[in-house]
């Protein structure tokens, strides 16, 4: 089998990429990342390491625009992730001078999952090693969307999904409580989400909330420990709740 | 024929600018904006070749967008003004764009400023400028009449008067005026000054 990671352009006998594969392992080891999907607001939370004590964290901001009208996050290695924004980045404004149109959520992230994919097929260079979250409204029509791309350049649609370390218990949670939200449920949906893998507390977690009305706005740490509370007293509540029920037969 | 110029006041940049599309003999139409939006805090008065004024002033307008995205903050108007400069400049022995430009802007921490561009690539920050025919009138008018440090009302008020200079001198006066106007608040249309107006639908 390690024969077939030197050159990705080469198939394993069983069909396997190896490198595409690698490059998911390199994904599952980055930092939990969670989209939720509402009907005027779409929420992104990142994971933040709060170990980096001397770190000016504002300069590591891991939820970034693309547009005034697109935002994205991701889970695995930063500084490809950083190479990614930038020609997505001048992708929107390409696309709104020569078509005059900002772009779709769907068009961006066709064209970020392509330029994965094409590392995927050509000699000599690696894969990206991140998937992303992308969220936004699509102009004039206004419907929000949440989108996310892999390594191997597939991308599909989501109500709500979550990426990066421990994704896959996130996403049970949001399969069992998802739900039609907007405003300050959907915020609250994904912090929980999030706060299923992390430590809670604002200093632990970045949130973003885009609105078509005011774009992307990032949550100030009070903001999400205020939430993170509310969240707190919720299940303090539903656990006095499932205790006092058995004294009352 | 084109007309465009411009001035610096208390606080706030003016230009105003022509609005004829004109193709040899025939004037396309009247209300053509010849002053583009930059970004929040500026305005580019273009005039020249009119392909060249809509691509190169679109390029320049995207470019600044994803140096905003790129680095979280904008441009400032001087950075832009040499940016615009340096584009100028690159394509001027190749293909050079026909292109005037007067680069109005407002920074928070240097207030309102004004650029003259030209399409050899020539760059002078100055408080009061023109481009075009009009040019000769305008400028000998505002020389005349300005001082710095005017008000928004003595500004439109020497803007009127190059613009009935414009008008009573020039053979082929443009007949429509655009103006707008940057300050902290942020760059906008102020007034047309229109003698012609452009034909509404025909029936009712």
């Amino acid at each position: 089998m390690a024969r077939y990671d030197r050159a990705i352009t080469v198939f394993s006998p069983d069909g396997h990429l190896f490198q595409v594969e690698y490059a998911l392992e390199a994904v599952r080891k980055g930092n939990a990342a969670v989209g939720v999907r509402g009907t005027d607001t779409i929420v992104l939370g990142v994971e933040k390491k709060s170990t980096v004590k001397l770190q000016d964290s504002r300069s590591v901001r891991k939820i970034v625009n693309l547009d005034d009208h697109i935002a994205l996050a991701c889970a695995g290695l930063k500084a490809d992730a950083r190479v990614l924004v930038n020609r997505a980045r001048i992708e929107c404004q390409s696309h709104r001078l020569t078509v005059e149109d900002p772009v779709t959520v769907e068009y961006i992230t066709r064209y970020i999952a392509g330029l994965q994919q094409k590392y995927t097929q050509s000699g000599g260079v690696r894969p990206f090693g991140l998937s992303t979250l992308i969220i936004g409204f699509d102009p004039y029509t206004n419907s929000p969307s949440l989108y996310q791309t892999d390594p191997s350049g597939t991308f599909s649609a989501w109500k709500a999904n979550a990426t990066g370390r421990n994704s896959n218990s996130i996403r049970e949670f949001l399969e069992k409580n998802y739900k039609e939200t907007s405003g300050q449920e959907t915020v609250k949906l994904a912090i929980r989400a999030l706060l299923e893998v992390v430590e809670s507390g604002g200093k632990n977690i970045e949130v973003a909330v885009m609105t078509k009305e005011h774009g992307l706005r990032q949550l100030e740490e009070a903001e999400i420990d205020a939430v993170v509370a509310e969240i707190e007293a919720e299940k303090a509540a539903a656990e006095a709740a499932k205790k006092a029920p058995p004294k009352e037969t | 024929m084109e007309c465009v110029f411009g001035l610096v006041g208390e606080g706030f940049s003016i230009v105003a600018a022509d609005t004829s599309a004109v193709h040899s003999i025939l004037v396309h139409k009247s209300n053509e904006d010849k002053i583009m939006v930059l970004d929040s805090h500026k305005l580019i008065a273009a005039s020249g070749e009119p392909g060249d004024r809509v691509q190169f002033t679109e390029y320049i307008q995207k470019n600044v967008a994803l140096y905003h995205f790129r680095n979280g903050i904008p441009l400032t108007t001087a950075a832009a003004a040499n940016f615009t400069r340096g584009e100028l400049a690159t394509a001027l022995r190749k293909n050079p764009y026909f292109v005037n430009i007067l680069l109005a802007g407002y920074d928070k921490e240097t207030g309102p400023s004004l650029y003259y561009i030209d399409y050899i690539a020539t760059l002078h920050k100055v408080d009061k400028g023109a481009f075009g025919y009009g040019s000769y009138f305008s400028l000998a008018t505002m020389d005349r009449h300005y001082h710095s440090r005017m008000s928004v009302e003595e500004a439109i008020e020497l803007v009127d008067k190059c613009i009935i200079e414009i008008r009573s001198r020039l053979v082929v006066a443009p007949p429509n005026f655009v103006i707008k106007i940057v300050d902290k608040d942020g760059a906008r249309e102020y007034a047309w000054r229109e003698t012609v107006k452009e034909a509404a639908d025909a029936s009712a």
